[in-house]
């Protein structure tokens, strides 16, 4: 990397961290105040970026269980980028929602006084059980474990159960016509692997060090972005088509989505940026790490616009026709921006696992799969 | 938490000229109040012919419970029908419905909103983390978040946001970071004024005396006698949660 590039990042890094600092010290003199969100809106950027960031760890699980579980060879130096990522992305995603909690210091409570007919309940427990399992495939692909294979293949029914049961989290809201949809688990579950992929391949695209393994490994992963946009495209299509055909209670919402004062955010960022261009540019990139590496980070960098898409749309419809204009509050409203505090705190996030990203490749062993399979190749 | 010092129950003087469904009321509470905990099952009939929109029970919930800016038990809805000169405006009051089946009880990640043998729908303010996810999962929009707001002016907090709420019995001292502050809030039908012989509040303020308040375990009660007119219904059944609050048409 160039080392005005360099330079460039450091200074965007340290702009994210002092911003994003100064938004969690507010946050924890000031409660919930700074935020936008209100009794309507009640879940936010926060819940957004939550399940943007546990999307991406699920998806990189995923993409290591297919090196580590089901032995795929031309994966094989995602492996350990990838169990980075999944470990960063947990992090990152329950440090977003702990900090989007009323008494932070009762997060504990879940796990003291849990009740199972709550999805979010199974949600933490899950991710218990996954952060512990993905500590011991670490220290057993670090180690080269005879156990590799068994624990990758234990990891995967559960990141399948706690990436679709985020969407089921939504699903099973009754209450919001959007949300309450049986293709969410799945769309969830392709929007995992999607993001966790945009992201690999740009760290294995920008990697100092190339091999014909991390070659092979990054055209793979271009092919599995390709394929992954059209199905996502065609879920969201199948979504769509249905709720704005029927004109069920999901109509107003959609609608808003498409033709409300965001649809740049549906149709620019999302469909364009995040879709239509990486798509080309993988198309026609012939090998081309840079737009390799740029139509990864444009694939996970947008996909928050679809988390965006699903959170806060489906609360901006009236449960009760009238209900907004009964008492006048600039909490009670079915409208909804982000405040600077809350973008501070996406800020924060960001700035962290990208640090935690820096050291993990600065001070982990992560090219020794792709070392051991080019040797293996020679052999 | 020190428990709520609260003022005896007055004697009811003789009952005054359109005050006898008040004094019936009350007479069913305390009469209800005789029965364990789990044969009562509180209910209210809001007769939506006799409401004026004049939003006394909006305020009067305000004041009882000490609400601070943003979080409201029961505003009133209103709706506007036709076009000039043929035009028509109805009104409609939304407390808590307490429901049969809440959509709200099975979402709480820790159990800290649970339904009370009485059938009132209470939160467990020290329990509860503030996730906010009971407040998605409620189709009738009837629970509210308390961001730790004050009706402050020129950066002073007023006397008004100082005084402690007295809910579910309690003194609840309006301080940062500690409970209600971070927690979803939601009406309880004036529990803690139920349970000294009293009528909530948005019943007892009601000038034009719309809303009825009363044990539908018993049947010779007036809201059990309300509730079973041709002419109750209650809001999106559709969603089968059963609310016990019934509306006149």
């Amino acid at each position: 990397m160039r080392s005005i590039t360099r330079t460039l990042l450091a200074v965007l890094w340290a702009v994210a961290l002092l911003a994003g600092g100064y938004a969690l010290v507010l946050r924890l003199t000031e409660g919930h105040g700074p935020a936008a969100y209100g009794s309507y809106v009640v879940w936010g950027l926060g819940v957004a970026q939550y399940i943007y960031f546990v999307g991406i760890s699920a998806g990189a699980f995923m993409l290591a269980t297919l090196v580590y579980g089901l032995g795929v060879k031309k994966l094989e130096p995602v492996g350990r980028p990838a169990l980075l990522v999944a470990a960063v992305g947990l992090v990152a995603g329950l440090f977003s929602i702990w900090t989007d909690l009323g008494h932070m210091g009762r997060a504990f409570l879940v796990l003291l006084r849990p009740n199972f007919s709550s999805m979010m309940t199974w949600m933490i427990w899950l991710y218990t059980a996954y952060a512990i399992l993905l500590v011991l495939l670490g220290y057993a692909v670090h180690k080269k474990s005879p156990r590799i294979k068994l624990l990758a293949l234990i990891g995967l029914p559960l990141v399948v159960s706690f990436s679709g049961g985020v969407g089921a989290l939504f699903a099973t809201v009754a209450a919001k016509p959007l949300w309450n949809s049986s293709l969410y688990p799945v769309f969830f579950l392709v929007g995992a692997l999607l993001s966790a992929s945009g992201l690999l391949i740009a760290l294995l695209a920008l990697q100092a060090r190339q091999t014909p393994a991390i070659a092979d490994a990054v055209s793979t992963l271009s092919k599995l972005i390709l394929g992954l946009l059209v199905v996502e495209v065609v879920l969201e299509w199948a979504e769509y088509s249905v709720a704005l055909w029927g004109g069920g209670g999901e109509h107003a919402a959609l609608s808003e989505v498409l033709f409300g004062s965001y649809w740049w955010v549906f149709w620019g960022v999302h469909l364009v940026l995040g879709v239509a261009v990486p798509g080309a540019m993988l198309l026609l990139a012939k090998g081309n790490k840079t737009w390799q590496a740029v139509s990864g980070l444009l694939v996970v960098l947008t996909y928050l616009a679809v988390r965006l898409n699903i959170v806060i749309p489906g609360q901006i419809t009236p449960e009760l026709k009238g209900l907004e204009m009964s008492y006048v509050d600039p909490r009670l409203v079915y409208t909804y921006s982000p405040s600077l505090f809350e973008w501070g705190i996406l800020l924060f996030c960001a700035a962290v696992a990208s640090s935690l990203l820096w050291l993990g490749y600065r001070f982990l062993p992560l090219n020794s799969d792709s070392a051991s399979h080019k040797e293996a190749k020679i052999a | 938490m020190e428990q709520a010092n609260l003022v005896p129950i007055p004697k009811l003087p003789p009952a005054g000229a359109g005050e006898s469904m008040i004094h019936r009321m009350l007479e069913e509470l305390r009469r209800a109040l005789g029965k364990p905990v789990a044969e009562r099952r509180w209910g209210m009939v809001i007769d939506l012919r006799k409401c004026v929109g004049c939003q006394a029970c909006t305020i009067a919930c305000i004041t009882e419970n000490k609400l601070p800016p943003g979080v409201v038990y029961r505003p009133v809805i209103t709706e506007e029908r036709g076009t000039f000169p043929n035009v028509s405006k109805s009104f409609l009051p939304r407390p808590c419905m307490q429901c049969e089946d809440p959509t709200c009880v099975p979402v709480c990640p820790v159990g800290a909103t649970a339904k009370r043998p009485d059938g009132i729908v209470a939160v467990d303010y020290e329990s509860c983390i503030g996730c906010r996810y009971c407040m998605t999962a409620c189709p009738y929009n009837a629970r509210t978040f308390d961001f730790g707001d004050n009706r402050d002016e020129g950066g002073e907090i007023q006397p008004s946001d100082k005084v402690s709420s007295r809910e579910y019995g309690r003194v609840w001292k309006r301080e940062k970071d500690s409970s209600p502050i971070g927690n979803a809030r939601k009406c309880t039908f004036c529990l803690h004024r139920l349970e000294r012989g009293e009528l909530p509040a948005c019943v007892s303020c009601c000038m034009g005396r719309a809303t009825y308040f009363g044990d539908l375990n018993d049947s010779t009660s007036l809201v059990s006698q309300l509730a079973a007119k041709a002419n109750a219904t209650r809001l999106k059944e559709s969603a089968g949660t059963g609310p016990v609050v019934f509306y006149l048409q």
